[in-house]
């Protein structure tokens, strides 16, 4: 029988220490095993980090694990939104220069995590990385298994170079048939979750595979890899091609490697999509699962409109966004508010002239931070106000007060939306 | 609130349904903090505006599916541990905060039977020990399958990070 291709990154990480599943040595490992992995880099925010280093101290340990391979990123609530954020942004920023970390990013350097990672090359195919952010999956769109831990595992992480990981169960979701025109990897993934449920890969891993992803950009893999969390699995895999190297090269000297599925692996669940039927999706308040096509989304009215974040942050969002509101204008009752992904991402949308149109469109356009995303800042809702945004989450009172709403869209139906003044797709701006 | 941990706890219920997310366990908006007690002021908040002014030292929350679904956020089991529960029965938990909470030594329990047979303000008694469950309304008691050994030893060890002193022969500092 063969292996998945998170068995394989797995197997490949094996420490030969307690808990092990491969009592014969034999460097294999099946679903269910517990195992010990060495990680290749580690990662935490301003958020997450201010508890693993107070978690780290406690350990014992003088020095991290290896200061190259421990990232810290100031995106959360930096650049700081008030004096408690202030002073979490302090312990991160004197943890880092005290353990002279090469891979520290505050304010003017830093992008939101997940968008700055794979675009300054910390991370290539066949890693292993954990971070104290759920959306560490998104690295799975480099073929890294990449996943989400809380702070004291990250503080283990940061003091030995290791983790411990349940060996998860794979779901292999096939995608079908030729894209429609706008439909991107946030309508495939939305239309997934909507399909699998918030819990429908719970602890497993999703591998996104078939023609339909095959011709996506990286961007387009980063999105959906982003949002394997929202289903509940533990990383969202994709197979390492051409579009991967091309990315990957020039960006890193580190070696790589790719850990193909195996063609008998063994899979928990098999889904097969025809994604030529799917056309945008928008999540609905208060669950990602909450799925609907947008041409079903009842004329709904919108206050905000938030373009950006670690979803759907990058230069292919922006541009996808750009292309529905240069020349046009944000309805005058809707507040369009566009973030960059990271410096990168921000100086490349300058120089295609992205950014004008977006502020001449009547956008505001802020400096990389997740934010809103989280309602921390940079557009935090009112009671009863409804946003579209590109985000990844709409729980209760994620983006400001409880009785706010917020749905899910790419950044296309995104663009659109902020031009009508409700939830719209893009050819009804287009006309 | 430091409240003393007990093998046998017991407390009321606080009763919640499906995919009960970190967002509502512990707002974003707070996280600007990180001591259990800070955040357990704004613990469930936005989904039971009532409960961290009620919770009592023992209380139990008791839910549906895929609880703690969302955010890696280490501040939803330490707001959870703050507020004084003493455990969370659910039918079943979210992967990063189930790790979480082994981590930080907030006990959870897997048991779709005891959570079917209780209404909230049922009086439970528990044996985080034996894992049995007692609803003193009923007179039901349940059994939750037992940790792998490895998360056991961690559990016993008190949380990841004692553990990780023990294997590393560090001294607490």
């Amino acid at each position: 029988m063969g292996h998945t291709q998170a068995e394989k990154i797995i197997a490949a990480h094996l420490t030969n220490e307690y808990p092990s599943a491969t009592p014969d040595n034999d460097s294999e490992v099946w679903p269910g095993d517990l195992v010990e992995v060495t990680v290749d880099m580690v990662l935490s925010n301003d958020i997450t980090a201010p508890i693993a280093i107070r978690e780290f101290e406690k350990l014992g340990v003088e020095r991290v694990f290896d200061s190259d391979r421990v990232v810290m990123v100031a995106d959360h609530f930096a650049p700081n939104k008030d004096i408690k954020s202030a002073e979490q942004c302090r312990v991160m920023r004197q943890f880092a220069r005290a353990q002279g970390l090469s891979n520290y990013y505050d304010v003017g350097r830093m992008g939101i995590e997940h968008v700055l990672l794979p675009e300054q090359g910390l991370v290539v195919p066949g890693d292993v990385v954990v971070g104290a952010d759920s959306h560490t999956c998104t690295y799975g769109a480099l073929g890294a298994f990449a996943t989400g831990m809380g702070s004291t595992d990250i503080a283990v992480a940061v003091a030995t170079g290791r983790v411990w990981l349940r060996v998860p169960e794979t779901i292999r979701v096939v995608y079908h048939g030729e894209l429609q025109p706008w439909v991107d990897g946030k309508d495939l993934i939305l239309y997934t979750i909507g399909q699998i449920g918030a819990s429908g890969a719970r602890y497993k891993t999703i591998e996104f595979t078939g023609p339909a992803v095959d011709g996506l950009s990286m961007a387009g893999r980063m999105t959906m890899a982003n949002m394997a969390i929202e289903a509940g699995g533990k990383a969202g895999l994709f197979a390492v091609d051409e579009t991967t190297r091309a990315y990957v090269n020039g960006r890193t000297q580190r070696p790589h490697q790719a850990h193909p599925a195996d063609d008998d692996a063994v899979y928990a669940q098999v889904i097969e999509i025809d994604a030529g039927q799917i056309e945008p999706q928008v999540a609905f308040p208060h669950l990602p699962e909450n799925v609907r096509p947008v041409s079903q989304a009842d004329n709904m009215r919108i206050d905000q409109v938030v373009i950006g974040s670690c979803t759907n942050g990058r230069l292919e969002d922006l541009r996808a966004a750009a292309e529905l509101l240069r020349g046009r204008q944000v309805h005058p009752d809707t507040r369009c508010i566009v973030i960059p992904g990271s410096r990168q991402v921000y100086l490349d949308a300058l120089r295609e002239g992205l950014i004008e149109a977006f502020i001449e469109a009547g956008a505001v356009v802020s400096t990389p931070t997740c934010g809103p995303c989280l309602g921390g800042h940079m557009g935090v809702l009112a009671a009863g106000e409804r946003a579209v945004s590109t985000t990844n989450r709409n729980f209760r009172g994620r983006m400001g007060h409880p009785e706010s709403e917020v749905y899910l869209a790419g950044p296309a139906v995104a663009a659109a939306s902020a031009v009508i003044g409700r939830i719209a797709g893009p050819e009804e701006v287009l006309g | 609130m430091k409240t003393r941990r007990t093998e046998t706890p017991s407390g009321t219920v606080w009763k919640y349904g499906d995919n009960v997310d970190t967002d509502a366990i512990i707002p974003a908006r707070y996280l600007n903090v990180s001591t259990p007690e800070e955040l357990a002021r704004h613990c469930m908040e936005d989904i039971d505006p009532g409960f961290a002014c009620a919770v009592q030292p023992g209380d139990v929350i008791v839910a549906g599916e895929n609880f703690g679904c969302g955010s890696s956020r280490e501040h939803a089991p330490l707001a959870i541990r703050g507020a004084g529960i003493s455990c969370v029965v659910a039918r079943s938990f979210a992967r990063i905060f189930y790790r979480n909470a082994i981590n930080v030594g907030l006990p959870i329990l897997e048991c779709p039977q005891a959570v079917e047979g209780a209404e909230q303000g049922d009086q439970l008694a528990l044996d985080l020990r034996a894992g049995t469950i007692t609803n003193q309304r009923t007179g039901r008691t349940y059994q939750m399958s037992p940790f792998p050994p490895f998360i056991m030893d961690i559990i016993q060890a008190g949380g990841l990070v004692p553990y990780t002193r023990e294997r590393l022969g560090t001294q607490s500092v």
